[in-house]
């Protein structure tokens, strides 16, 4: 690694850090915004009560005050502070157990992405149009166009509905399957079209024509010389993927009624429960930009050709 | 004349002057062309961009006209007639089939304009709310890309031609929201907007589009610059170390006029290709925040939230949620293939 490398590096933390800061600020602010505070919706209290409640929940002090504490209590002990609806339950507690599911199909879903797609991919570049080819190209087409929410809902007609094959319902092992399915599907798609429009650059290039003049075999050139570099755009999309899978999970979360982190923030949304809300969107935004920042250097340090500015 | 075949000898009579008739051969009349044209050319001959135009344009125009002419609106509940009980029968009926009150009028003889798609659980006619929920989506994400390249061409532009410390300043700021999380944004602000704005607009004229529909576009013109702005930034560092801006300037041209007369119009290309691909993504999100309940208000209609209105009644009536979902998947599609056929025929650098 040289010192431009390292520089570069540098940079993307910081820039990283500032992005976090950013969201927390934004996050703050926006969810105080909001007109009427959180215990307005309750059943209808005395004044006394109200400010009672709102100085043990700190909602009394100014509000820049209220910023700085909460901060410095996110930045140093990673505590949002006790839920405004669930009583007697941490933000955290209850984003650690969501995230427990939400983690395990996301990670399932990309594997399952990854996997197929670079497979898939390949197949269509190296079988370069001929039937096969077409086909991949085309369901993959459908797939990019279709929205999350859509794909989930089809999937849950034909299969928990129609076909009764698989639970509708999220809460159990198998009610995970299609969701897990749905998540996965758009970023295979792409990864499909990426693999194979970078394998047939690289089918293209000297260094495969100059092997097969050596007399490599077929597959020693295919796995050996051209998967290994036409993988390096796939890194790439290494972020924007967990990106889809973290905002795609807000909605298959929704439809299949899955206990995760996905449908805690939407639910809070809706109930205001402002500590929850802000927790949720600063621990997602932080696994979105640290991912992105991950996939970024990851790409600069397997292949050193290219210049970042 | 003995010629060898190697020889230096020249033939002379390759030299004699030609006649005007052979000068007239020799010129090939062709029509003078600009880039414009040539770009339409090249886009004619892309079959899958022009299919796909034709599909957007056939979708736009009955999304346009189909709701004048149409006997039902999107928010006629059949079944309900003043001073009259509901009537159920108009309740959640299926593709092509009618109201009590309608079938004894087509036995009197009247014609009756059929329920295509039926009716909703509210016996609203679910073909032309259909048709009002495209025409929604559709402006949603016309107007959300207009506000994007207006703000994403100011910035650009000003911070590619001023360059040093504003062009720093405000390629870091871009560079800030561009790592921004964009969907948790959206839905976050979204989610405060509309109950921020929902007091704010009461009794304006706006108030009428909805709360939903124009925190949207806040977060639009608040969010989804920055790309559009970054691309028009390079485009500008490139051409303002051309000859012909040194030419302008030398001539006493300012700043406005070298930016408006010859910046802009030389990167058009790269402003309509991704103004026409921004339109498919913004009519993604809208669909997705409508899903999620956050998009237009009710009794408006649009894409998304007939989707989701349609989860509730799935397993009796899948084809309410299939219609939609059609339609969303074919305006996207289409949209983007057309964007794509129109880079690879206005981008002067694929040319090569």
């Amino acid at each position: 690694m040289n010192t431009k490398t390292l520089m570069y590096i540098v940079k993307r933390l910081i820039l990283a850090i500032l992005t976090i800061w950013l969201v927390i600020t934004v996050t703050f602010f926006v969810m105080h915004a909001v007109p009427g505070g959180p215990f307005v919706g309750e059943k209808a209290v005395t004044e006394s009560v109200r400010k009672a409640m709102e100085a043990k929940y700190g909602l009394d002090k100014p509000l820049f005050e209220q910023y700085l504490t909460y901060l410095s209590e996110v930045v140093t002990k990673l505590d949002f502070g006790p839920s405004l609806k669930q009583r007697g339950r941490n933000v955290l507690d209850i984003i650690a157990d969501g995230m427990k599911t939400s983690a395990m199909i996301g990670i399932i879903a990309a594997i399952i992405a990854l996997v197929i797609g670079v497979i898939l991919g390949s197949v269509a570049a190296l079988r370069r149009n001929r039937i096969i080819d077409r086909v991949i190209m085309v369901i993959t087409t459908a797939f990019v166009s279709m929205p999350s929410f859509i794909m989930g809902t089809l999937l849950l007609t034909v299969f928990a509905v129609r076909l009764n094959l698989l639970p509708a319902n999220g809460a159990s092992k198998n009610g995970l399957i299609l969701p897990i399915i749905t998540l996965s599907l758009y970023p295979m798609a792409y990864i499909t079209r990426l693999t194979r429009s970078s394998m047939l650059d690289v089918l293209g290039q000297d260094y495969i024509r100059t092997a097969r003049a050596k007399g490599v075999s077929r597959a020693k050139i295919i796995f050996g010389h051209a998967l290994k570099n036409s993988l390096i755009p796939v890194i790439t999309y290494f972020g924007p993927m967990l990106a889809y899978i973290v905002t795609g999970s807000l909605v298959v979360e929704q439809i299949f009624a899955v206990p995760g982190i996905g449908r805690a923030f939407v639910n809070s949304i809706t109930g205001r429960d402002y500590p929850l809300v802000m927790g949720t969107t600063i621990v997602l935004a932080v696994l979105i930009v640290v991912m992105n920042l991950v996939g970024d250097i990851l790409y600069k340090i397997v292949d050193p050709r290219i210049t970042l500015e | 004349m003995d010629k060898k075949a190697f020889s230096a000898h020249v033939d002379m009579e390759d030299f004699i002057p030609a006649t005007d008739k052979e000068k007239e051969y020799m010129v090939s009349m062709r029509p003078s062309t600009t880039f414009f044209k040539d770009g339409i050319k090249r886009l004619k001959k892309n079959k899958v961009a022009v299919v796909s135009f034709f599909v957007i344009l056939i979708i736009t125009l009955s999304a346009i006209f189909v709701p004048m002419f149409w006997p039902y609106s999107y928010d006629q509940m059949l079944g309900m007639m003043p001073g009259q009980p509901v009537d159920n029968s108009f309740l959640n009926l299926t593709p092509f089939k009618y109201g009590k009150s309608e079938l004894s009028r087509i036995e009197a003889g009247e014609h009756i304009v059929p329920h295509i798609f039926g009716t909703d659980s509210q016996g609203r006619d679910y073909f032309i709310r259909v048709v009002y929920g495209t025409r929604i989506s559709l402006a949603v994400g016309f107007f959300a890309s207009i506000i994007v390249l207006i703000i994403g061409l100011t910035v650009g532009s000003v911070s590619g031609y001023a360059g040093g410390k504003t062009d720093l300043i405000i390629m870091r700021i871009v560079d800030m929201i561009y790592s921004l999380p964009d969907m948790l944004m959206v839905i976050l602000l979204a989610s405060v907007l509309k109950l921020v704005l929902e007091n704010a607009l009461e009794g304006t004229v706006l108030s009428k589009i909805g709360s939903n529909i124009i925190s949207l576009f806040v977060v639009f013109g608040l969010l989804y610059w920055v790309s559009m702005a970054r691309l028009i930034r390079g485009q500008i560092l490139s051409l303002k170390e051309q000859e012909y801006v040194l030419a302008a300037r030398a001539a006493g041209a300012g700043g406005k006029w070298v930016i408006f007369k010859h910046l802009i119009p030389n990167c058009f290309s790269v402003i309509i290709i991704s103004t026409a691909l921004q339109i498919p993504s913004a009519i993604f999100t809208e669909s997705y925040l409508s899903f999620l309940g956050l998009g237009v208000n009710a009794p408006m209609p649009s894409l998304g939230s007939l989707a989701s209105d349609a989860l509730n009644g799935l397993t009796s009536y899948p084809y309410r949620l299939v219609i939609p979902a059609i339609v969303i998947s074919l305006i996207v599609l289409s949209l983007n293939l057309f964007g794509d056929g129109l880079r690879d025929a206005f981008d002067p650098k694929l040319n090569s």
